[in-house]
Formats: C-alpha cells, sequence, structure tokens
C-alpha cells in the first residue's frame, strides 16, 4: 500500500510511531500526482514547492512532540478559498491573476493545525455547475472513467481525493456541490450546517446558502477535518457562536434505535434503477445495525430546484457585481469610458454559465418581478423548510439518494442548463434549509461507477451524522474499491 | 403556441442592468434558454403562499454587533497590487465624466 493511499488517521497513526515522515507522505502524494494528473486534471494550481517546506516544518514539530491535529497531512484546497500570495481563481478568466493579500479562515486555521497545502483545485466557474465542465481552465475527470464528469462544483477536491493526488479536501457547497461529486467519485462530503464554519476568505457565490466542508477518504477523517475547521469567526457575522464538540467522540458509537426518514418524495421518477438498489441496501444496513426506518414526507421537494434557482441566481447576480475590472482581476483592453469598460470586461471575463445565472438572478430581482419571483421563491423556501423541522420531530436522520444517477459523460448535459440543474435535485433542499448533510459510498453500478447515499439531520446535528455515517460505513462493509488509473 | 417570459428586448435590457454586453447570436442563445427556465419556474405558482413569512436566511441572526475596536487592516500597497491601474495610493479607471 503507497502512502497516499492511506487515511488521515491512519498516516496520523505512522506519524506518531514514527514509521513514516510528512516529507514521505507528501513526496508519495506528488509522486501520485506526477502519475495521474495529466489524465485526471483535479488542479488548477500546484503548490509542490511550498508543500514540500511545510512538510520539512511538520516533521520538525514532530521530533519536538508537537502533533497538530493535521501536522504533516498533504491537503487540497478548492480554488474558492482565498490563499495569501497563491493565485486564486474561483475557476474564472475574470479573477485569472489574482493574488489574494491575506488567507481565508479555514486556510488560517488549516495552516494553524499543521497541514500541508498541496495546491488549488478545478470547480465550475464561481462554484456554478453541477460537472465541472464550466471552468475557464479546462474540464477534471472522473478517476472511475476519464469519460466522465467529477461532478461539480467542487470536483476538483473530489476527484484529488478519489485518485489519491491528497489525502484529504476541502469545497464549498452551495446546492450540492460538495455532497453530488463526493457521491460521483466514491468519497465521503459533507456539507455542515450554514453558520458552523466561517466563510471569510470563501468568494462568494449566493450568500445565503454556501457552506464550506471536507471531501475525505471514510467518515473518520470527516471528523477530525471537522474538528479544525468548525466554529465562531468574528469576522463572519453569519458564523454562529454555538459549542463545537468533540466530532470524534461520535464515532463507533452505534444507532441503536434511531428512528431514520426515508422521505417517499425522493424515490420517484428519474432516478436511476441501479442507483435506487444501492440506496435500498442501504436502508437495509441501517436496519442491520438497529435503526428503525420509516416513510417520512416533504411535501415541496418537487418546487426545491424552483426555488434554488431564483434565489441562487439572485443572491449571485449581487454578489458578482464586484467583478468590475477595477480592483483586482481581469480588466479588457481600449476602453473609452467606464460603462463599456465594465461592459467589456464582464462580457469577456465571465463563461456563458455564470452569465446565464447573472442575468436569470438580475431579472428576478428587477422591477416588476421582484414578487413574481424572489419573493414567492423565498415564501416557498419557508415552507420546504417546514417540511424539514416538522420531518424532524418524527425522524432522527433523513436517508435519501445523494444523486439520481451516477457519473455522466463529459458534454452530456452542457447544452442543456435545465437538466443540469435537476442532477442537483436531491441535494438542494439541505441548503435551503441550512441544515447539514453527509454522503457516503454506499455501492457501485454494473460497469463500476460509484454511487453515494444522503444522510441529512437537524441544524448543528453534525455529530450526529457522523454518528450515524460511522455506523453506516462499519455495517453497510461496502467493498473498498480504488480506481484503475 | 410556445409560452414567452422574456423577449429579446428584455434580455437586452436585463444585460444592461447587469452591465453585460452580448452579440446578436448570444442574444438569441440567451433568450431562448432564460424562456425555458422562467417557464420551469412558473411551478411556483403551484404552490399556495397566502400568509407565509419569506424566508431569506434558514438560521437568520439579528444583529450580529461586535465590539468598535481597531484592528489590522490591508495597507494601501497590498490593497492596490492586484489593481489592473493604480496611481499613486488610487486605481486608476478611464474617463467618466467629459
Amino acid at each position: 500500500m503507497e502512502l497516499y493511499e492511506l487515511s488521515i488517521h491512519e498516516l496520523q497513526d505512522k506519524l506518531r510511531e514514527g514509521e513514516t515522515t510528512s516529507a514521505e507522505i507528501t513526496a508519495s502524494v506528488f509522486g501520485r500526482i506526477d502519475a495521474v494528473e495529466k489524465d485526471v486534471r483535479a488542479y488548477i494550481t500546484l503548490m509542490r514547492e511550498t508543500a514540500l517546506a511545510e512538510a520539512e516544518r511538520a516533521d520538525l514539530a514532530i521530533r519536538k512532540g508537537e502533533m497538530g491535529a493535521l501536522t504533516g497531512i498533504p491537503v487540497a484546497l478548492k480554488d474558492i478559498f482565498c490563499t495569501k500570495g497563491v493565485r486564486t481563481t474561483c475557476g474564472s478568466r475574470i479573477l485569472n491573476n489574482f493574488i489574494p493579500p491575506y488567507d481565508a479562515t479555514v486556510v488560517s486555521k488549516l495552516r494553524a493545525a499543521g497541514a500541508v497545502c498541496t495546491g488549488k483545485t478545478n470547480m465550475d466557474e464561481f462554484a456554478m455547475g453541477s460537472s465541472t465542465e464550466t471552468s475557464f481552465f479546462g474540464v477534471t475527470r472522473n478517476p472511475w472513467d476519464l469519460e466522465r464528469i467529477p461532478g461539480g462544483s467542487s470536483g476538483g477536491s473530489a476527484a484529488a481525493v478519489a485518485a489519491g493526488e491528497c489525502i484529504a479536501a476541502f469545497g464549498s457547497d452551495t446546492g450540492g456541490s460538495i455532497r453530488q461529486p463526493a457521491a460521483l467519485c466514491g468519497v465521503v462530503g459533507m456539507k455542515p450546517t450554514y453558520g458552523r464554519v466561517s466563510r471569510f476568505g470563501l468568494i462568494a457565490f449566493a450568500s445565503s446558502l454556501d457552506q464550506i466542508g471536507p471531501f475525505t477518504k471514510d467518515v473518520e477523517d470527516c471528523a477530525i477535518l471537522m474538528n479544525v475547521i468548525a466554529g465562531y469567526d468574528p469576522r463572519e457575522s453569519t458564523s454562529v457562536p454555538e459549542a463545537v464538540p468533540d466530532y470524534r467522540r461520535f464515532l463507533g458509537r452505534g444507532i441503536e434505535g434511531w428512528r431514520v426518514g426515508i422521505p417517499k418524495e425522493y424515490f420517484v421518477a428519474g432516478i436511476d434503477p441501479e442507483v435506487e438498489a444501492a440506496v435500498r441496501q442501504a436502508i437495509r444496513a441501517v436496519e442491520g445495525a438497529g435503526a428503525k426506518c420509516m416513510e417520512v414526507s416533504l411535501p415541496h421537494t418537487d418546487y426545491c430546484v424552483a426555488v434554488y434557482y431564483v434565489v441562487a441566481p439572485a443572491e449571485a447576480s449581487s454578489n458578482l457585481a464586484r467583478y468590475d475590472g477595477v480592483k483586482y482581476g481581469f480588466r479588457s483592453e481600449g476602453n473609452r469610458d467606464l460603462l463599456e469598460m465594465y461592459k467589456k470586461t464582464r462580457s469577456a471575463g465571465f463563461g456563458a454559465e455564470v452569465k446565464r445565472r447573472i442575468m436569470i438572478g438580475t431579472y428576478a430581482l428587477s422591477s416588476g418581478y421582484y414578487d413574481a419571483y424572489y419573493r414567492k421563491a423565498s415564501q416557498v423556501r419557508g415552507l420546504i423548510k417546514r417540511d424539514f423541522d416538522e420531518a424532524f420531530m418524527t425522524c432522527d436522520v433523513i436517508l435519501t439518494p445523494t444523486s439520481p444517477t451516477a457519473a455522466f459523460r463529459i458534454g452530456e448535459k452542457t447544452d442543456d442548463p435545465l437538466q443540469m440543474y435537476l442532477s442537483d435535485i436531491f441535494t438542494i433542499s439541505a441548503n435551503l434549509a441550512g441544515i447539514p448533510g453527509i454522503s457516503v459510498p454506499c455501492g457501485y453500478t454494473e460497469s463500476g461507477l460509484p454511487i453515494g447515499v444522503q444522510f441529512l439531520a437537524g441544524h448543528f446535528q453534525e455529530g450526529r451524522l457522523i454518528q450515524f455515517a460511522s455506523a453506516f460505513e462499519t455495517h453497510a462493509k461496502i467493498e473498498r474499491r480504488r480506481p484503475r488509473l | 403556441m410556445e409560452k414567452i417570459r422574456i423577449n429579446k428586448e428584455e434580455v437586452a435590457y436585463v444585460a444592461h442592468l447587469a452591465r453585460l454586453s452580448f452579440s446578436e447570436g448570444e442574444t438569441e442563445k440567451f433568450t431562448s434558454q432564460l424562456n425555458d427556465i422562467l417557464l420551469y419556474m412558473d411551478k411556483l405558482n403551484e404552490v399556495d403562499t397566502t400568509g407565509v413569512e419569506p424566508v431569506t436566511h434558514a438560521i437568520a441572526r439579528e444583529n450580529a454587533f461586535r465590539e468598535d475596536k481597531v484592528l489590522a487592516s490591508l495597507p494601501a500597497e497590498a490593497s492596490l497590487a492586484n489593481a489592473p491601474e493604480a496611481r499613486g495610493s488610487c486605481f486608476q479607471v478611464p474617463k467618466v465624466i467629459e
């Protein structure tokens, strides 16, 4: 077994025992990158030199007996997190040359915990997409089948973990952008509660929905990373000053007697039969662990996509107004006046999907349409949230498929935006309701593509999700395969 | 007959509001795609929302105050370092008024 194949906790055992060093682990990861990155294309920017220096420093700390929560562990960052002195593009031409003068809070926390940063991963432009195909920097391939997409928008992070091009990674999730690529790449991905993790230094897409979370090889690693990133930040006014538990304490506790809600609206036409079969198998596995499954209803499920594609573009159209070619980023040449500069810069700097969403959002907020679209969508959002509040009065967690299909082919949905939007049908509701969700591998299709199952819980119940996912992992005994690269 | 939610003229107007400009071909394509998307949004009208309060944040915090203390901020050179054009301690842009 190569070092790059191991989990964080396995590597930590080895580091503690002096069986390996961070320099060796980091070299193993970059060796893997050299071997497979030309096929996977998970990264926009590699940080080899600083990573090797960080590994040396980590080894020094370990020798002095100063091992932090992530000392010496190579992790990758979606290129949406500001990294001081390292180009941060958000997958867009308009930030092609942007070098942040500060670190995002999550990045500062990772550095303080001793992590080694391998680089910045590819993503859909401004996190708008479900396939990592809208990036200005090209398409990332799914390590399980290079003809297929890795999911999105955090496709680079998911693919990098699956391919062994890092030990763990971070992404952001606005409508499923962590959980869906985690499912499609066969890794664990968690979106925490809205407000659980500070978004200071996360480039904004839709501010009432965006949340940061980890991609890992197993549930224990997810708990380790949540311990590092969760918590209140005075620089981020939507982060919540709520106590953060030690998430590792929830591992291996069992779920005897837990009530598991199976929402009937999530098992409908359009779900791939192989995905449904694997998720039904997951239901039997949690029952085998002593949980009781029951049908619940989330009656407004069918409206989630419509609500999301009003609310998210509306917020995006406002957030992306800042890209005007004045203070940073790309500026078009030969402008006669300021208005022309704005228009030329933005038209050349943004890709088609970003423009489409800015247009939808601007329209939905414009005079005369605000009530019909934005206000109406926000009201239906209230009903979606109420559905979850009511469901969680009768069950502890909710179990659903993460994505209606396994990874689809590159180019399959690029000409039909609406079809692409519908691939987030099972993940969007958690963002609208602000609740945490986790996707865990639950099987493979006949052709060997990974399938994920999603668990949802009430606000600030990440510990409960980790406990449930850990029990599922133990009882389901999903075969651990590796992509053939 | 196909239902129309947005026409080419409205697309051009919204593009101006968003400070974007499109070629004739792009305008055609966006008009047709936006029309499809807006027709899909019609679904929302099936829902009776009489008396339902709009939710704009799932977990709403009220007045996240902090103490009014001066903390370190970015030096001017760092703030200007990414500017496409700068002069002195200012961002430089094309002429705004005649």
